[in-house]
């Protein structure tokens, strides 16, 4: 069955909902889908559920903040699909999803893509071990079923999704092992500008990362200047071994690592539209080119929330209300003047908002060894090939991630890119002494998302057999 | 003007042109191949690499034999396998009335003098294909017939090709073709070449070549759509069709299982980029799911279509140039070229080499498809 609307929105976090509630408030027919349970995105995660089982408080402040934006949601008047997975976008605004097993198309006039980010992938030798995840993997556990880990934990990361973590364990009565702060060390005065910036505008984000540290600190054992990590194990990781900026090495026991590097957009829904991207050298990511209401280089396909950049969620539920003011008016629900009235207080708060990104992304930006791997570590987790395999080909002067494929195998499997995409970029832009923008990533292959062959037979008309 | 002087380009780097290429080589002749892109960018690398002779059309048939014994014996052509493995190929009737479809093809195959396909009842499928669904009630089989590997075969193709001597340029797609006494110069990306002799395996663009040389051979195009999913144990060994519908399913030795069947994407062939139509998948799933229940539950890893040259009748371009001397067709296989690859080349290699063939290609004549009474400019 294909349903046709003024807005099909997907994502339901802090950028899906905000645009939803605005695009509602100007009259538009709105469909969100979203593959949650529950609206709230990856920040907001089953807070509806936390909430009445008293658990969100330990979750942190951030996390509470989002209560009002997903009742204010609920109560919009969009229609709103959980559960669903789309596996496929089209020019022409046309997409398709999976609900619980079942196929389907929406047409809508204009789509939203506000699907967030992921976490940046960080080969490392043993990356692939049992045992060792990500610390996002790590929260999700914590959101949804409350999960909290045993044994000697460590987490190694860089960023303040890292510590935030850190410190709802410890607060949930976990315990950590030890912190091994990724962070590399960097001059004050280069930061200094960005700091000053951030300090005026945004002085609570601060101390709010101030607090995690401090308590950190106190806390846990707690190592700064780390580099060269590696989980070592037979079939589950079993040892830990780092060094440090000061020359200080070590192996150590461990039965949970969990990693963190920074999140990079989702850019695979607008690579497989064939939508312009480009490089944020700042952040070390791709992000689809968009014009000053999120519009990409296709028509009528908008971006909204970290997917177009990193910001956070304040930054996200901002662009996602600029992008449906103007959606509004692209639909006829709202004119040009009217459009550029409401849009001022917008774009100063968002303004405002993204004053402290500057000093987070110099602060914060990986150290080297996150876009050189070691030789030995995994780049392509699906297929298994190497860094060295691909470093090989490389030196071969393959440097197109599509060629590469043909010949490796890299990028062929179940990820498709999703993790290994900027690896690999990053590794053939390293050895052709180039950005990875150069570069660029695989072409993407449908399904965005895993399908199923039953959900795909759901969408065949019931065969009639002659 | 810097020319190259050799003696025959091959035009595309797919792996017929890779083929032509290697035999070319290796019976002397210095060849390069021009590839717009990269070796295998399109049909060769979306292919799904079956070795049939299976329900092959009948004028094909005699080169197909002889390929089939080229691909038994692949690792001493190439030097690798090719990740070929003959576990057969089967069309099977999901139901009573589809038999007749089976009955039909076999009858029409004997009368022509073929006895290499066999009607097998359903104890025997099942003992094949222990996983088929109970209500597949018979085959046909050629059981000498398999699949290979697309990327182990062009790596294996590229490797030969390059240790005959034969040199593959890549990211050099041809612009102009031109005749310069007995001899063609071919201006690719800024170069030139200079030879008596051209080969045109340039897929899905090889109409332009050939009107490039004075050729107006009609083509049309395919983007047929395959699906790759998850890896599973062994569970299936033949290439399994369908009677009546469009389905091609198998197995390959990373347990990935490749479902094709010739259903058709969007192509556009002028941006050289292809697009699937996922109603239109969805029937391959619903058969592939209705064949093999238990696969139900397997996640579609990726899916794409390739792009490649349709004729009108289906049947390849095989053979020298209606109107230009020096220049040979190997082109328009219709989507069921790859079987064809290894024996291919040879006849290319024998018409350059030795002005003809004793293998029977009059039914593959470019001049068939082309309207003669057109003035050639």
């Amino acid at each position: 069955m294909t349903v046709q609307i003024d807005l099909l929105i997907i994502g339901a976090g802090p950028a899906g909902m905000s645009a939803a509630i605005t695009a509602r408030k100007h009259g538009l027919t709105v469909l969100v889908v979203d593959e949650q349970f529950e609206p709230g995105g990856q920040i907001w995660r089953n807070i509806e559920t936390n909430s009445r089982i008293n658990r969100s408080k330990i979750l942190g402040s951030s996390y509470l903040e989002g209560k009002e934006t997903v009742k204010r949601f609920r109560d919009c008047g969009a229609a709103y699909r959980p559960r669903t997975r789309v596996w496929q976008v089209e020019a022409g605004c046309k997409a398709y999803m999976s609900t619980d097993g079942v196929a389907s198309q929406v047409k809508a006039k204009c789509m939203l893509l506000a699907t967030g980010a992921q976490e940046r992938p960080t080969p490392f030798p043993g990356w692939t071990l049992p045992g060792v995840m990500t610390v996002g993997a790590g929260q999700i556990l914590l959101k949804t079923s409350y999960q909290v880990p045993k044994g000697r934990v460590w987490i190694a990361g860089n960023g303040p999704l890292s510590l935030l973590y850190a410190v709802q364990l410890l607060d949930v009565g976990g315990k950590i092992a030890g912190f091994l702060d990724t962070t590399p060390r960097q001059s004050p005065f280069k930061l200094l500008s960005s700091f000053v910036k951030a300090a005026i505008h945004a002085p609570l984000d601060l101390f709010k990362g101030l607090g995690w540290l401090l308590k950190l600190r106190r806390h846990v054992k707690f190592i700064r200047n780390v580099s060269d990590v590696e989980a070592i194990g037979d079939d589950k990781i079993q040892h830990l071994r780092y060094k440090t900026g000061s020359g200080l090495e070590d192996t150590v026991p461990a039965d949970v690592l969990f990693v963190h590097e920074g999140i990079v957009p989702t850019i695979h829904p607008t690579l497989s539209l064939g939508c312009d991207h480009h490089w944020i050298g700042d952040q070390g990511s791709f992000a689809p080119t968009l014009n000053q209401w999120g519009e990409t280089t296709k028509e009528n396909i908008f971006v909204a929330g970290d997917g177009a950049g990193i910001g956070g969620a304040r930054v996200a539920c901002l662009r996602g209300e600029l992008t449906a003011l103007y959606i509004a008016h692209k639909t006829r629900h709202m004119s040009m003047a009217e459009l550029q009235v409401q849009a001022k207080p917008v774009r100063s708060r968002l303004k405002n908002a993204m004053a402290s990104r500057p000093f987070l992304d110099k602060l914060y930006f990986p150290r080297s060894e996150i876009f050189n791997p070691d030789g030995r570590a995994l780049a392509c987790r699906c297929e298994e090939v190497s860094v060295e395999t691909v470093r090989d080909q490389a030196n071969l002067q393959v440097f197109d991630p599509n060629k590469l494929k043909a010949l490796t195998r890299a990028g062929m499997g179940p990820c498709q890119g999703r993790q290994c995409g900027y690896v690999i970029a990053n590794l053939l832009a390293g050895s052709a002494s180039c950005k990875p923008a150069d570069i660029g990533l695989n072409r993407v292959r449908p399904p965005l998302k895993p399908l199923t062959l039953d959900e795909l037979a759901t969408l065949a008309e019931p065969e009639a057999r002659p | 003007m810097n020319i190259q002087s050799i003696d025959a380009i091959v035009i595309g780097g797919g792996l017929h042109g890779l083929s032509a290429a290697l035999h070319l080589a290796r019976a002397g002749q210095r060849t390069i191949v021009l590839e717009r892109s990269w070796v295998g960018r399109h049909a060769s690398g979306g292919s799904a690499a079956g070795v049939r002779t299976l329900d092959r059309a009948l004028e094909e048939l005699p080169i197909a034999f002889e390929a089939s014994d080229m691909w038994h014996n692949i690792g001493h052509i190439v030097g690798d396998d090719c990740g070929f493995h003959a576990h057969g190929q089967v069309k099977v009737a999901s139901q009573e009335k589809d038999i007749a479809i089976l009955e039909t093809r076999l009858a029409k195959s004997h009368a022509a003098g073929f006895e290499h396909e066999e009607l097998i009842e359903q104890s025997e499928l099942r003992r094949l294909i222990p996983s088929i669904a109970d209500k597949c009630v018979a085959g046909l089989i050629v059981r000498s017939d398999g699949a290979a590997d697309p990327h182990k075969t062009l790596k294996a193709f590229r490797a030969s090709v390059e240790k005959a001597g034969a040199k593959i340029i890549e990211g050099c797609g041809v612009t102009a073709i031109e005749r310069v006494h007995s001899d063609w110069l071919v201006k690719a990306d800024g170069r030139n070449f200079l030879a008596p002799v051209i080969v045109n395996a340039a897929g899905a663009w090889a109409a332009t070549i050939a009107a490039m040389i004075g050729d107006d051979i009609p083509l049309g195009h395919k983007a047929s759509m395959m699906m790759v999913t998850e890896r599973i144990s062994e569970f299936v060994k033949p290439v399994v069709s369908l009677a009546g519908r469009p389905l091609s399913f198998k197995q390959t030795r990373q347990g990935t299982l490749v479902i094709g069947g010739g259903l058709q994407g969007h192509a556009d062939v002028k941006m050289q980029k292809s697009a699937v139509n996922f109603v239109e998948l969805a029937k391959s799933a619903q058969a592939a799911t209705e064949l093999f229940p238990t696969v139900g539950n397997l996640r579609i890893v990726r899916t794409w279509a390739g792009i490649e040259a349709k004729t009108k009748d289906l049947l390849p371009v095989i053979g020298p140039s209606a109107n230009s001397p020096g220049v040979f067709h190997a082109f328009g296989f219709s989507g069921h070229g790859f079987q064809l690859v290894p024996v291919v080349g040879a006849i290319i290699a024998d018409l350059v080499v030795h002005g003809g063939t004793n293998r029977q290609i009059y039914p593959f004549a470019a001049q068939r498809l082309m309207d003669l009474n057109k003035p050639v400019q």
